[in-house]
């Protein structure tokens, strides 16, 4: 089965796609402020923090599972892989979720155990961070599949690229916490977070640069793709945006700008993510399985297709009415 | 602790447990989102500090169950792919585009209005406050309506095919894959559950402040809504699980005859089975109370109506059946019990001492938590019923698990219970600590903490968390609690 650029499946292929930043993006800045936590003063500023997300991260959380629903849905086979070859990895994600989902709210219910719900908080977004990184590492790294099933063993996903790649995501995150709550917040507070967001970016940047390097030479395919003519035309942008928005990044740190470090990071990983694509592309799960093995029917496609279509504008409308609702900087006495 | 199981039996106690916890929430917060759209509706509409109030007592409980609910839910969507992954190949054309709208049309929806409900009615006004929360409520129902269109078909699977590489497939129409025969039924009785399950909640807590303090506006008001919520549905409740159960004995045979415990086939006429010990390896049912023919009765409408046993069946297509029996007893015990309930307190309401019958207040507050177990029972019923199968019929639950070694799933088994415990645990004090204080006029929907004001209340940093603000002063009537630590 194969196919071409503009049918169904590759539609689907990019829903999915989609649905993935968009969750990476917005829940990593949520996550990125439970990895940051520790470093916040208690009382005020961490209320603060916790505020500036409040009413956001469920929803953040929700394209999570749009991602996995969709992948269910749309490439059934490639979620029957994935999921049990990194069987420990999506079980440890899921816990670190409870626990920094249930934070949210228990910390203000009791203020005695306030520090415990702290690093709840703060280890389940870690968890859920390194979780997500190290699952993205074993799907680049490919996984070995016999009859349509996974067929290696359970630790097949614990490797140094995979490590790289979860401390990759942790220090992404961290950068998108940090440069939201430049954005949101003000004072001492915002001075704080710049400096945090510059370690960050510094941290995330060397090791984007170190999984770009061990990709190429992790396999021969994936160095062909980015090494060679004509492949190269396509590939090369997109290491040589990455490069002009870290400047700009560091740059708009090192001045005093409000939203813009943020909608920069936000570039960053969406480069990202184009680089992974141009990696992978057309495969699903490599090596073997492309989105066209995987896809489901054609039926079922189209059915989910005009779903998309009518709701998708409605989610998005709504959810910046939401985000609208509570703009402007976390005061100290909430918002203002 | 798990030595000596199998993966599968494993994977099997992990869904079963996880599944069991996850239901609980949205059993409570379906029920509680439209209990909360009422409240807010008429404060709107009467202008009434004393609904205002209700709204802000029950939004505080509200906002942690929902997000217990919202937690575990995202582990069971994830679930079928690691422990039932042969399942998600196979069943993943026909139900995961139903389970794709439920994230589409309802999740989006009940997150991206959350925010608002919780802490947003200063910053958007009362009439968009209040179409939060009603998107809010009308997205937990949509919820419940696309997840139980997906476990229907697997009971009574319809409009599909068989592809070629084994998979199922959808057939010409999505409607017959929607609504599939036992579809309609499950949401009626499961939604009806739910609310019933917090009609009780609501009822055990203003019963608990009734039998302080019989005087309480708030704890009347309460009691009074739920126990009218008792004595009107419950009976419509009863009706809805008849039906159900007609149509299970249409579709699914076996899971009936598992019910009632018929091990043998009666040609004129079952009795009923009221109790018993049924003994799968005796196959029959010991120490058996029964009322003749009324099984026929009930199931067939005609006393004499022959019905088969679970002697037609085929040993290894039987359902446990000593599980089937207890847990549907457990139900329909229940579903008695608070028809009692609700006959009781319109006998007090006649005789106009609804306030007054300290013992009705007891019997509510001992029913409280009833609509949980008789939800969780019913589950068990339905569920366990229909194994061995996972698709009615066609997949055995057995072939439908993921490639595991049994130590991973044990291992992870053991993290969920100890995780779940811990955390959820902590949740349901919170709430019952929340349910102990008393509602009262002015109820806050924020307090200020010593160090500058917080978000209290589980709820809101509320754009004004200033006590001396006017605007918000006018919203919620007079003073402010300081916080009061537990
Ligand atoms: C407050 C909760 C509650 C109460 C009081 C009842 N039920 Fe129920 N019942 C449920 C909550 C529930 C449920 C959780 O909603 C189930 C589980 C799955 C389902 O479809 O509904 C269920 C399942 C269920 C089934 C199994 C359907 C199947 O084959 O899948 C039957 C036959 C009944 N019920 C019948 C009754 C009867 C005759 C009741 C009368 C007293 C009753 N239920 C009270
Ligand atoms: C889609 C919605 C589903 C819901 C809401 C649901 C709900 C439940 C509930 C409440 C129970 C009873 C728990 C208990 O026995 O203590 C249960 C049992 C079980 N469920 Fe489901 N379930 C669903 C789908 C599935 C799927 C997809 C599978 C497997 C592929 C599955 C397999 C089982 C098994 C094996 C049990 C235990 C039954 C036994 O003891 O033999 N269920 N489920
Ligand atoms: C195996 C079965 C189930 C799966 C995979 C599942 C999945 C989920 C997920 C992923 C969420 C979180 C959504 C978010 O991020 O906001 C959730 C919440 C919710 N689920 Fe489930 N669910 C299952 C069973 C059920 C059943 C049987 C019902 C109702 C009849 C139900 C009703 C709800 C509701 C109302 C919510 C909103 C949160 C809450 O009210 O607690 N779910 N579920």
């Amino acid at each position: 089965m194969t196919g071409s650029f503009g049918d169904l499946t590759t539609i689907w292929a990019f829903i999915i796609a989609f649905a993935v930043f968009a969750y990476v993006v917005m829940d990593g800045f949520d996550l990125g402020i439970g990895i940051l936590f520790p470093t916040f003063e208690v009382g005020p500023e961490r209320d603060r923090a916790m505020n500036s997300i409040a009413p956001v991260w469920d929803g953040n959380e929700t394209w999570l599972v749009l991602g996995g629903g969709g992948l269910f849905a749309a490439f059934p086979l490639a979620y029957a892989v994935i999921l049990p070859a990194t069987y420990p990895l999506i079980t440890a994600m899921l816990l670190g979720l409870v626990f920094r989902g249930v934070a949210f709210e228990y910390r203000w219910r009791d203020p005695n155990h306030r520090r415990y719900w702290d690093a709840a908080f703060t280890g389940g977004s870690l968890v859920a961070a390194m979780a997500q990184g190290m699952t993205l590492g074993a799907l680049l790294q490919g996984i070995e599949v016999v009859d349509r099933a996974y067929a290696g063993s359970w630790f097949d996903w614990f490797t140094p690229y995979t490590l790289l790649t979860g401390l990759g995501t942790v220090a992404g995150y961290a950068l998108l916490g940090a440069t939201w709550l430049v954005w949101k917040l003000d004072g001492e507070s915002q001075d704080h977070a710049r400096t945090l967001a510059k370690r960050a970016a510094w941290a995330t940047l060397v090791l984007m640069a170190g999984v770009s390097l061990y990709n190429v030479f992790l396999n021969a395919d994936y160095a062909a793709r980015w090494l060679t003519a004509p492949e190269i035309y396509f590939a090369a942008p997109v290491p040589i945006l990455t490069g002009l928005i870290a400047v700009a990044l560091l740059r708009a740190l090192s001045v005093a700008r409000h939203s813009k470090p943020f909608w920069l990071s936000i570039a960053l990983f969406f480069f990202g993510m184009a680089g992974l694509g141009v990696t992978i592309w057309p495969n699903v799960v490599p090596p073997g399985i492309t989105i066209w093995d995987a896809a489901a029917p054609e039926r079922s496609q189209i059915f989910m297709l005009i779903g998309v279509a009518i709701t998708m504008p409605l989610i998005l409308a709504y959810t910046a009415w939401a985000y609208w609702v509570f703009r402007g900087k976390v005061g100290h006495e909430g918002y203002h | 602790m798990f030595d000596g199981l199998d993966a599968l039996v494993l994977a099997r106690i992990q869904f079963a447990f996880t599944v069991s916890f996850h239901f609980i929430f949205p059993a409570f917060s379906i029920g509680l989102a439209s209990f909360l759209a009422v409240l807010e509706g008429l404060w709107l509409k009467t202008g009434k500090q004393l609904y205002l109030d209700l709204f802000k007592y029950w939004l505080k409980i509200f906002a942690i169950a929902f997000a217990m609910g919202v937690v575990s839910g995202i582990v069971m969507s994830y679930q079928f792919g690691t422990n039932w992954s042969v399942f998600s190949d196979v069943a993943g054309p026909v139900i995961g585009p139903l389970m794709a709208y439920e994230v589409l049309t309802a999740f989006f929806l009940e997150a991206g209005f959350l925010g608002v409900m919780l802490f947003g009615m200063e910053r958007v006004g009362k009439k968009l406050h209040f179409a939060a929360t009603l998107m809010v409520a009308v997205g937990t129902f949509i919820s419940a309506f696309w997840i139980l269109s997906v476990n229907s078909w697997m009971q009574t699977p319809t409009g599909y095919e068989i592809g070629a590489n084994g998979q199922f497939l959808p057939g010409d129409s999505w409607w017959t894959i929607v609504f599939n025969p036992s579809f309609p039924y499950r949401l009626v009785h499961t939604v009806l559950a739910a609310y019933l399950t917090t009609a009780f909640v609501v009822g055990g807590v203003g019963a608990w402040h009734l039998l302080k303090d019989s005087a309480n506006a708030h704890a009347r008001k309460m009691f009074s809504m739920a126990m009218w919520m008792a004595a009107l549905v419950v009976p419509v409740q009863i009706f809805a699980g008849d039906m159900h159960g007609l149509n299970t004995l249409e579709h699914q045979p076996q899971k009936v005859m598992a019910m009632e415990g018929h091990f043998e086939s009666h040609p004129n006429g079952a009795p009923l089975i009221l109790f018993g010990i049924p003994d799968s390896a005796e196959k029959r049912v010991k120490y058996a109370i029964e009322i003749p023919k009324a099984s026929s009765l009930i199931l067939k409408h005609d006393l004499n109506a022959p019905l088969a046993g679970l002697d037609t069946i085929p040993d290894d297509e039987e359902p446990p059946v000593g599980i089937v029996f207890w847990s549907f007893r457990i139900m329909v015990g229940l579903g008695f019990l608070m028809l009692g309930v609700g006959v009781w307190s319109l006998l007090a309401r006649w005789r106009g001492k609804l306030y007054q019958w300290p013992w009705l207040h007891r019997a509510a507050l001992v029913m409280g938590p009833s609509g949980f177990v008789a939800v969780i029972a019913g589950w068990i019923t339905t569920e366990v019923g229909r194994q061995p199968y996972v698709v009615y019929n066609l997949l055995r639950t057995a072939d439908a698990a993921s490639p595991l070694d049994a130590p991973a799933v044990a291992t992870s088994l053991l993290a969920f219970v100890l995780v779940y415990f811990t955390v959820f645990g902590a949740g349901v004090w919170y709430i019952l600590h929340l349910m102990r204080k008393s509602p009262h006029t002015g109820e806050y929907g924020v307090k200020r903490g010593d160090k500058g004001p917080i978000r209290t209340a589980g709820i809101t940093p509320g754009p004004t968390q200033d006590p001396s603000d006017q605007s918000r002063r006018d919203l919620s009537g007079s003073k402010h609690e300081p916080e009061d630590r537990p």
